[in-house]
């Protein structure tokens, strides 16, 4: 469990940096068809901001919903990038051949584009999310600890 | 020729230093400056979508990953206890070195058109994927249609490492 740091210069410089760190995230993930980048790179730049984000106001910070269902957005990265296969299939090509979209008034190159965009976004989902929940795995603490603590309080009192 | 020396210098130095440095949240760092350098190299030789991977991913994410991990150990267990080198690997290994170098020089020069990496199927990628595929960026062309499911199988590896970190590490319960 990761708690909130206190001090006030890592506060506001993380609210400066966080933010232009995300957004050069989502501009790598974009831009990667037309020079260096990609979904894998942009993914782990998301979830770099991410994890400052958590090391700096704590993993408890924001308790919406969103938050909560967040970390099982790998699945669905991986469900986006198998599912423009899928829909592929459907279409009548191979899988992940991406000139069997079905999408009406884009000709074949067009549509190759198009899926490039759709899995690499796909990608950049599940990377993103496995950093998070992998850094997120590597501080939680053992349960056993936990418990024991606890319990030296209650006898303590 | 310029960079070239100084990079390999600076690669030197940071790999040995990783090595021999006293305790671990130092071999860390070191190893992130590594990472970086190496990322230099990449852009030096024209991989550039390699040198951005491996800047993000050596110096930012494995550096963070390699902290955390270190945090979670106790003071003991970041003090590296060095065994003295035995003899034969003293001797064994710049034989190997010799071995590798001596290999090396059979390789293709660096940008020959007529070596093997460069005339079977990297011409047909080159020549015909701005038409197929409206994406200026071979690379990224290659990536994510002509060998998608390369890169969908190692979306499904780097998936099932984020689920076996939370089934091992996670406290059972939660």
């Amino acid at each position: 469990m990761i708690h909130a740091h206190d001090s006030v210069i890592v506060r506001t410089l993380g609210r400066i940096l966080i933010p232009v760190a995300q957004l050069y995230g989502c501009y790598v993930i974009v831009f990667g068809q037309y020079g260096p980048g990609g979904g894998f790179v942009g993914g782990v730049v998301l979830a770099a901001s991410m994890i400052l984000a958590i090391l700096i106001f704590g993993q408890d910070a924001d308790d919406s919903w969103l938050a909560r269902v967040a970390l099982h957005g790998d699945g669905l990265g991986l469900l986006i990038f198998a599912g423009v296969g899928g829909l592929c299939l459907i279409g009548g090509g191979q899988f992940l051949n991406y000139a069997h979209l079905q999408v009406p008034g884009l000709d074949e190159p067009a549509r190759r584009s198009l899926g490039i965009l759709a899995t690499q976004i796909g990608v950049a989902l599940d990377v993103a999310v496995t950093g998070i929940s992998i850094s997120i795995s590597l501080s939680s603490e053992d349960e056993d600890e936990d418990e024991d603590d606890s319990d030296g309080e209650v006898s303590h009192a | 020729m310029i960079f070239e020396l100084p990079l390999l210098i600076l690669l030197l130095t940071t790999a040995a230093g990783a090595l021999v440095v006293k305790d671990l949240v130092s071999a860390v760092f070191i190893l992130g400056s590594y990472s970086f350098a190496l990322s230099l190299v990449w852009a030096l030789v024209g991989a550039v979508d390699v040198a951005f991977v491996e800047a993000v991913v050596g110096a930012g994410l494995g550096t963070v990953f390699f902290l955390l991990a270190l945090f979670r150990t106790g003071e003991k267990d970041t003090r590296i206890h060095r065994v003295p080198v035995p003899r034969i690997a003293l001797l064994g290994l710049p034989m190997l070195a010799l071995l590798m170098l001596y290999g090396a020089g059979d390789l293709p020069v660096f940008n020959d058109p007529q070596a093997p990496a460069a005339s079977h199927v990297s011409p047909v990628y080159l020549e015909n994927s701005l038409e197929e595929t409206k994406t200026p960026n071979v690379v990224t062309a290659i990536l994510m249609d002509y060998r998608a499911l390369d890169t969908l199988v190692e979306t499904i590896v780097i998936f099932t490492a984020g689920i076996a970190c939370a089934l091992l590490l996670r406290g059972r319960g939660k």
